[in-house]
């Protein structure tokens, strides 16, 4: 360091804002307390060289203040141990309990003992005097650290009752899936375990059975929060406004942790997420406007994953409107990316509204179990909806929910095939669990937001997918297994593209043969069908760029990304797909993302529908693996299927996601798919289709 | 004497400094710290060092010398004293509150007397060259020059 670094004074960072992610680490507000002047003079003038916004305090009392009256103004705190008018690890002990903050202590001392106490108070971290500049310039990991640890307990707690709370999940969903839940429940029993492992592969750690946060139950809880008003919201409170049964308090509090980190990382870190998340939400604002659907999704993924059950996708829909409700939706899959993944998923929702337009519930969001079910799809608009909602919301909220990579991804997918989301987005969550396709869609999403969208709309989708099928087509989808995922994830990737699902295609979207596309559009998905993962899962990550991306702004077409074409196909394909029913719509999403990103049409929902669509028709054929080159129908055989449960009922207007069709159809094809098309349906392994592909 | 005579005579000062011990890297760190939005940190934060030690070395001096010596107290003294000192780089007098604090846990009131002179010794020491140096610094500037960058 020398002499160069003449911001010395203050934080230039605080814009950072605005670019977050170039400036992070610059910025980072440090709270340094310590009796001896000169060592405070001395780390204030380190810090601020390392263009840190730094607050200096000489009393451990006043400190505590301050931080109670800014509990999201501060990042980090360096304490001394050695301070006369408290202890510096008593500091450090409330400091945790109170506003959770990374704290690093400091001392001349360095003696075994101290050291130790550090650690077992829970000290980040340990710096013996005199403390050198190059120890302060990495200051800023603690608390990326500490984040990223949230995010994951976040998550984590988020499933306690993976299986239990699907259950019930899918029980309060009730979304007209009678089937879709008994098929859901069981193939999502079997998907929980399939999960589990296939989650294995999702980064954001969505392994753990957990209580899933679906989106509605996100919403009730924020409105429990809401109600009580942030500062008095207690655990016990909230659990008894929102009374949801088999809800503990324990899932409460942890989900209330998480969400307040989340609040505050919104507001102050808000730079630093940005930064992580903005690649995501920039571009997605655009093109997300489905995104912000994707919230919903994300939610639904979320809620997939766990047990977000189709209704409260639908509500997240409604609630999300498309903003992404920045609730926090539980999602906590993605880290930062919430913040993002709210953008995106606002755009999401839009779009996803376009494809609920049956107002189906979002079962887009693939996270949603609940009404994925084919029957869902006359929902699926506004599951899709409310999952885009979700999924936006999971992405706000979320971010770090929505990073749950594979899930989300799904919802995301819901979100923006609207279609998806209704199904299974609960189970599409999930679903994205196999995260190879949450990733897809993650990228999609937006490289950090992505995670969501992907998850979610992967989760959508393999929420819807795996409501029934997805979860057994999670294998498969996921290409591991779910092979719902894959699908429904890029199905709803691809819708998330909307705008284009063009960007879909770019994923690799499944649709493979994306050219197609155009006719496919509805094809496009099927396509694939094998692809099922629309184009090896691509295609629906392509929809899942194009959350991210956004940049199809086809935007509404997002759902329907393939609106442009889809609607077209899709209407083909919902007729289609309504009168194969059987085929599994599911499988277009997918692919029939995939072929419509290609063709920059707003594959993405057409995609969907195709994919529904063409699962119909692929279903016939037998789920043409690449029948996607059908027009319309291809759908992505099998693995569409599992879409059926996705594409909610994209009712045709849309196309997005032949919600209608949806969810009988597709359910029944997903089922038949499941059954006859095993490989179909691995074939919808939206691996490939994942978002993962979807360059967008 | 001119002003790269002077720079040259700093120069050498300061190494010697460093050769001797009275001072440490630490004291390279705040000089690299210093910048143009803050051209007399270093200065600062020695006045702010002075000013602390002096008051520590009272205490010290007090507690000591009180019928009972509550060696709890003189060590939480010692113990800032010495985070100070080497803080700034102020190698010697650290090492000798390092001694002084051995005493303390021995509660050995002769040991910390002798231990307290010979912190009191080395850190007006290390004050007075200090106070030389800044001196030389400032005739440097006052001539024109400008502050040979150390290391």
């Amino acid at each position: 360091m020398d002499r160069c670094m003449s911001t010395a004074s203050s934080t230039p960072i605080r814009k950072v804002s605005d670019g977050v992610s170039d400036q992070f680490p610059a910025g980072l507000r440090v709270l340094v307390v310590d009796d001896d002047p000169t060592c405070l003079k001395i780390l204030e003038k380190m810090l601020r060289n390392c263009l840190y916004e730094v607050t200096t305090c000489s009393q451990a009392e006043v400190a505590l203040s301050m931080l109670r009256e800014s509990r999201t103004g501060f990042d980090i705190v360096l304490s001394d141990v050695h301070m006369p008018d408290m202890n510096g690890f008593k500091l450090l002990e409330q400091i945790g309990l109170e506003m959770d903050l990374p704290v690093i202590m400091m001392s001349a001392d360095d003696g075994k003992d101290v050291v130790m106490k550090g650690v077992t108070h829970g000290a980040c971290d340990y710096l013996i005097k005199p403390v050198r500049i190059e120890a302060i310039k990495n200051l800023w990991q603690h608390v990326v650290r500490k984040r990223r640890n949230e995010l994951k307990e976040f998550e984590q707690s988020g499933s306690v009752e993976d299986g239990d709370r699907l259950q019930k999940a899918s029980d309060e969903l009730d979304y007209s899936s009678s089937v879709n839940e008994g098929s859901w429940k069981s193939s999502k029993k079997r998907k929980d375990d399939e999960d589990e492992g296939e989650e294995r592969d999702d980064t954001s750690a969505l392994k753990k059975p957990r209580v899933v946060w679906s989106v509605e139950l996100h919403q009730q809880f924020v409105a429990a929060v809401n109600q009580l008003g942030i500062d008095k919201a207690v655990p016990k409170k909230i659990l008894e406004l929102m009374n949801v049964p088999g809800l503990t308090r324990e899932n409460v509090a942890s989900h209330l942790q998480k969400y307040r980190l989340y609040l505050r990382r919104l507001s102050g870190v808000s730079q630093h997420q940005g930064g992580v998340n903005t690649p995501f939400m920039s571009p997605q604002e655009a093109s997300f406007r489905s995104i912000s659907s994707f919230d919903g999704l994300d939610i639904q993924a979320f809620a997939a994953s766990g047990q977000l059950p189709p209704q409260s996708l639908a509500s997240l829909q409604a609630g999300l409107g498309r903003t992404t409700t920045s609730t926090g939706v539980a999602m906590p899959i993605v880290d930062q990316r919430n913040i993002f993944s709210s953008e995106i998923s606002k755009l999401r929702f839009g779009s996803v509204q376009q494809l609920s337009n049956s107002g189906k519930q979002v079962s887009l969001l693939p996270g949603l179990p609940t009404s994925m079910e084919p029957k869902q799809l006359p929902h699926p608009h506004q599951s899709v909806q409310s999952f885009g909602s979700i999924g936006l919301q999971a992405s706000e909220g979320t971010s770090t929910f929505l990073n749950m990579p594979t899930s989300l991804r799904t919802t995301l997918s819901t979100q923006m095939h609207g279609v998806h989301g209704n199904r299974s987005s609960p189970s599409m969550m999930q679903m994205s669990q196999t995260q190879s396709r949450n990733q897809s869609l993650n990228e999609m999403v937006g490289g950090h937001a992505s995670g969501i969208p992907s998850t979610i709309g992967q989760q959508i989708f393999s929420n819807e997918c795996s409501g029934q099928v997805l979860d057994r087509d999670r294998t498969t989808i996921n290409g591991r297994s779910a092979a719902c995922n894959p699908v429904s994830q890029v199905s709803s990737v691809v819708d998330f593209s909307m705008n284009h699902m063009t960007e879909l295609p770019g994923n690799g979207f499944p649709l493979a043969s994306a050219t197609e596309v155009s006719n496919l559009t509805s094809r496009g998905m099927f396509q694939e069908g094998r692809k099922m993962g629309l184009k090896g899962s691509r295609g629906f990550a392509p929809s899942y760029d194009i959350f991210n991306e956004l940049h199809q702004p086809k935007t509404q077409d997002w759902e329907l990304q393939n609106v442009g074409l889809n609607f077209e196909a899709s209407q083909h394909l919902n007729s289609i797909i309504q009168s194969n029913t059987n085929h599994a719509p599911s499988i277009m999403g997918g692919q029939g993302f995939s072929s419509s990103l290609k063709n920059g049409q707003n594959i993405n929902m057409l995609v969907y529908g195709n994919a529904v669509v063409s699962a119909g028709e692929a279903n016939e054929h037998g789920n043409t693996e690449n029948s996607a080159q059908r027009p319309n129908i291809h759908l992505v055989n099998t693995s569409f299927r599992v879409k059926s449960e996705e594409i909610p009922d994209l009712s045709c207007e849309k196309l997005l996601i032949p919600d209608h069709f949806g969810q009988d159809d597709l359910m029944s094809a997903l089922l038949k798919q499941q059954q006859g098309v095993g490989p179909v349906e691995s074939e919808y392994n939206f691996d490939g289709y994942t978002m993962d592909n979807i360059s967008v | 004497m001119d002003v790269s005579q002077m720079q040259r005579q700093l120069v050498d000062y300061t190494a010697s400094l460093f050769r001797e011990g009275f001072l440490d890297d630490q004291f390279t760190q705040l000089q690299q710290l210093q910048d143009e939005s803050n051209p007399d940190f270093v200065i600062e934060v020695v006045s702010l060092f002075f000013e602390d030690s002096e008051r520590l070395v009272n205490d010290l001096g007090r507690a000591l010398n009180q019928p009972i010596v509550d060696f709890k107290k003189v060590d939480a003294h010692v113990h800032q004293l010495k985070g100070s000192s080497s803080s700034i780089g102020a190698e010697r007098v650290k090492n000798s509150c390092i001694a002084f604090r051995n005493f303390c846990e021995e509660q050995n009131t002769e040991g910390c007397l002798r231990c307290l002179q010979q912190v009191k010794q080395e850190y007006f020491l290390v004050k007075n060259k200090l106070e030389s140096l800044f001196r030389l610094e400032q005739q440097i500037l006052a001539a024109g020059g400008s502050i040979p960058l150390v290391e």
